[in-house]
């Protein structure tokens, strides 16, 4: 069952920190069994370099099963790599052939400063769930749980949008490095529900303008979508800008008070 | 380093468990009606350190902040949405009975004892059957979007065997959902300024002044600086050490290092050795497989597992007769068949495996076949329930389970072991508390599914928060020792010389290979069935191995930048030794119990055997200034309200 994929040469991108210039480095993996999965093959790949006493190339990756959010890696040229609606994490090796050629780059945006080599700063989603991704409800007073009956088709479609794994796929699909999708999974998440309603205009407003300080513009081309690792649909920002409308004209109507 | 066990100091620790007094309905609410409080004008003038943002670490940092006390919160990850709670697929328990099936506190207060195999501390028990219905209402006020009936209220399925539909889920992703909730509150207090979030920080030591915590030690991973922080109380939300056995359904960075180093400053830690295997993983495919990938439980309500009678068997599956398979645990469970508890289906697994009737290239697993159910309900039903499992392992094996059964084998999943706590959630050591997976308190020696998740909140949103100020309050107005004081700088050294020296030995093996050797040692004798013989080899061969590792160890790069093979070097080098304890640990209990099943001691039809006469308690290790010379403690375990029982699943 397990073959051997042969003579892969990878193109990498190195680069110290921050502010120093990177390159690609190219290095050449002989065999990989086809069961390893991607992120398999660049810790044997990092097994040899220790070996040879070079220094590992860092990559960030946490659970392996596709759901904490934290590899990335843009695989020639796309988000997460060939594979729809997975993580790179979840890509396997038999998807690569002998002799294929590899480039593989940390994911690029203004808002995600590159760390060290394949390591990006993403700590400006956070910044966008501080400022209203959320509900507020204090440990303590919450009623009981079936005191409100939710439709399920609102539960789900909820549920479909809170599925994202935050892992900044949309962004380094997106050509204006925009955060779009990921702060209306959010908007859609929360303000779908009975429970989200009292803080739903606030919530967009100030995740929007959160947004807006960091992360480009959204000018519709989708791209985010067809990267996404759940396949959340675009149909969520149209949400997001209705209540953005919405919100800016109830505000303008408060000051006018 | 001498094997023999019986010179062990005992008693060495006063244990006092602080249970409240009162019936074990009472109990809970005695404390909280005779517990010190602080006036919410002074919360502020108290800081708490918690380190870690699963579940636990999440809901304590963010319900202390809405409280009024200054959280710092710590995480390695770069964000706390990252922590492995995430991870977590089929559901959370709770005694709502919602279902009307005869649920109630007690059932699952005594399901959970039991299930524990009667390891746990009965009183903490039953408060986290309590407040597993507050969970529930709070995560649902937080927009938790857990699965609902038509009508609107929420669904409920049964789970792991148990005889009452308790558990609320969200699809198979409920940790994920209850995580970004816990997060979401947490950012909401970080966004107001009552949580300062100190992402890709690693714990390396807690300080202690006067016997007291007095704060921690931690490295910035990516500068590579080393600095200490002072706080009035702080947790250890810091999750499990399953990744002693290298392969395990645990995510890459999950590691024991923050409990270790407690432990190592004085915090005892308790039954190392109960460490949960879980049945039904994909199986190893290859010496460089970095992790296993759990398949939830709930494929063995429909699948049935199956090994070939011939150990030679070569043909593939469909091609072995009905007449040529073993349908074992239907043979050996007749009662409760493909569904027997975890470590029963587990051990069942290995002890075929074991006589060489494994399938797979690597003979190193089961089947576990869907052709039955497929053939009387159709294709269309089993897709529905199983879709999104069946696409998932067919992303991993590259093999179709719909027309090829599918591989598993079991593999670590959860460490019921722990750092000791008292009632309070409070280790030995004043002012340091360990919450969710970090402690041992409430699981036993097994844990029932669906029963993580409502642990790592209860303790986090609904009884830190309560004991924390008990405390707390007599310590109004008292100065605590600051980060310039002499116990804080000697850690920083020691910290800072220790980092140093993993990069200068300059040997020849990486931090992953030894980690690799390590857990084959730990599954290969102190897995899902140990023995004494096996447990002694152990005992030789880890510090053997662990001796290599001081002297031939690798590692490249530097220590002032982001450098993962340094982190991983540091993380390694505790689990050596926590491998140790648990051996010492396996070999001390001298009885089978739950998921810790010593050959000698089992009943004549191959299942454990406990011993309640001589083990009925915890037992507490202390650090003996040496790994291999732990000294024991122990905890007697009564119980009064849940009787002691033997679990059957015949």
């Amino acid at each position: 069952m397990s073959n051997k994929i042969k003579n892969l040469t990878l193109k990498i991108w190195r680069q110290l920190g921050p502010t120093t210039k990177g390159s690609f480095e190219t290095y050449k993996v002989a065999e990989i069994s086809d069961e390893a999965s991607f992120l398999e093959m660049l810790d044997y790949l990092n097994e040899r370099l220790i070996s040879e006493g070079k220094t590992a190339i860092v990559f960030d990756h946490d659970c392996r099963e596709g759901i904490c959010g934290t590899c990335s890696l843009m695989i020639n040229g796309q988000a997460h790599g060939p594979q729809q609606g997975g993580a790179t994490c979840q890509l396997h090796m038999r998807k690569f052939s002998d002799g294929d050629n590899i480039v593989i780059e940390p994911f690029r945006a203004a808002a995600f400063p590159i760390v060290r080599d394949l390591m990006v700063d993403r700590s400006k989603f956070d910044r966008i769930i501080e400022s209203g991704g959320f509900i507020t409800a204090p440990t303590g007073g919450a009623p009981d749980g079936n005191l409100i009956a939710i439709p399920k088709p609102v539960s789900d479609a909820a549920m479909d949008s809170a599925q994202c794994i935050g892992c900044g796929a949309c962004v380094a699909a997106c050509p204006n490095g925009a955060a779009s999708l990921f702060t209306a999974a959010k908007v859609a998440h929360l303000n779908r529900l009975p429970q989200g309603q009292p803080e739903r205009f606030k919530r967009v407003e100030s995740m929007v303008e959160t947004m807006d300080l960091y992360f480009g513009s959204c000018t519709n081309h989708g791209e985010c979508q067809g990267a996404c690792p759940k396949e959340i649909s675009v149909d969520v920002i149209a949400l997001l800008n209705k209540d953005y409308r919405k919100a800016k004209f109830a505000s303008r109507k408060d000051l006018a008070r | 380093m001498s094997l023999t066990v019986d010179l062990l100091e005992q008693n060495t620790v006063n244990l006092n468990s602080k249970i409240p007094l009162g019936s074990i309905e009472d109990k809970w609410d005695n404390y909280k009606a005779d517990m010190k409080l602080v006036n919410p004008g002074n919360k502020r003038k108290f800081k708490v350190i918690v380190v870690g943002t699963g579940l636990a670490g999440a809901s304590a940092a963010a319900t202390l902040a809405e409280l009024g006390y200054q959280v710092d919160s710590f995480t390695f990850h770069d964000s706390p949405r990252r922590a492995h709670s995430i991870a977590a697929q089929g559901g959370i328990n709770a005694a709502k009975n919602y279902q009307g099936d005869g649920d109630s506190v007690n059932r699952l207060f005594y399901d959970t004892v039991k299930g524990g195999d009667f390891r746990s501390r009965e009183s903490n028990v039953h408060r986290l059957a309590q407040v597993s219905v507050n969970i529930i209402d709070q995560m649902v006020a937080q927009g938790v979007p857990f699965a609902r009936e038509y009508g609107g209220l929420l669904d409920n399925r049964s789970f792991g065997g148990a005889q009452v539909s308790r558990t609320f889920y969200a699809r198979g992703q409920t940790g994920q959902q209850l995580l970004l909730g816990a997060y979401q509150q947490l950012a909401r207090q970080i966004g107001l300024g009552g949580v300062r979030l100190f992402n890709r920080t690693e714990f390396l030591d807690v300080v202690t002044v006067d016997g007291r915590a007095a704060g921690i030690v931690v490295r910035d991973l990516v500068t590579g600086e080393i600095e200490s922080h002072a706080a009035h109380a702080v947790v250890l939300a810091t999750g499990g050490y399953g990744n002693v056995f290298f392969l395990s359904t645990n995510a890459m960075s999950s590691n024991v290092t923050a409990a270790w180093r407690a432990h190592r400053k004085g915090a005892l830690f308790a039954n190392p050795c109960f460490t949960q295997i879980h049945p039904t993983c994909i199986p190893q495919s290859d010496e460089f497989q970095s992790k296993l990938t759990l398949m939830s439980e709930s494929l063995r309500n429909d699948g049935r597992v199956w090994v070939p009678n011939n150990p030679n068997e070569t043909r593939p599956p469909h091609e072995i007769a009905e007449s040529e398979r073993d349908y074992y645990l239907e043979r050996l469970y007749p009662s409760y068949g493909n569904l027997a508890a975890r470590d029963v289906s587990s051990r069942a697994a290995k002890r075929l495996v074991d006589k060489g009737q494994g399938i797979g290239p690597l003979k190193n697993g089961v089947y576990l076949d869907f052709s039955e159910v497929i053939t009387r309900l159709g294709r269309e039903v089993v897709q529905e329930r199983y879709g999104n499992l069946f696409e998932m392992y067919e992303r991993i094996a590259g093999e179709n389970p719909y027309e090829v059964p599918m591989r598993i084998y079991p593999a670590s999943h959860y460490t019921m072991g722990g750092l000791w706590v008292d009632y309070e959630l409070q280790t030995n050591i004043p002012g340091l508390y360990a919450a969710g997976e970090a402690n041992f308190s409430d699981h036993g020696a097994n844990r029932l599914g669906a029963s993580a998740l409502m642990q790592g909140l209860a303790d986090g949103y609904f009884v830190l928060p309560y004991t924390i100020g008990n405390e707390l309050a007599p310590m109004l107005g008292k100065t605590i020792p600051g980060v310039e004081h002499p116990e804080f700088k000697k850690a920083e050294q020691a910290a800072r010389e220790k980092y140093d020296n993993y990069l200068n030995i300059k040997g020849s093996r990486s931090p992953d290979w030894f980690h690799r050797e390590l857990g084959k040692i730990i599954w290969g004798r102190c897995g899902m069935e140990r023995d004494e013989q096996g447990l002694k080899q152990a005992l030789s061969d880890l510090p053997a191995l662990h001796e290599e590792f001081k002297t031939d160890l690798n590692v490249t790069g530097d220590g002032t930048s982001l450098n993962q093979t340094l982190e991983k070097a540091g993380r390694v080098d505790d689990f050596f030794e926590l491998g140790m304890l648990m051996c010492r640990d396996a070999l001390e209990r001298r009885e089978s119990c739950g998921t810790h099943f010593r050959t000698e001691h089992q009943t004549d039809d191959g299942e454990a055997k406990r011993d309640d006469q001589n083990y009925c308690h915890v037992s507490a290790w202390q650090w003996g200034g040496d790994a291999m010379t732990p000294n024991l403690n122990i905890e007697p375990l009564e119980f009064e309200a849940a009787h002691l029982a033997t679990r059957s699943y015949k």
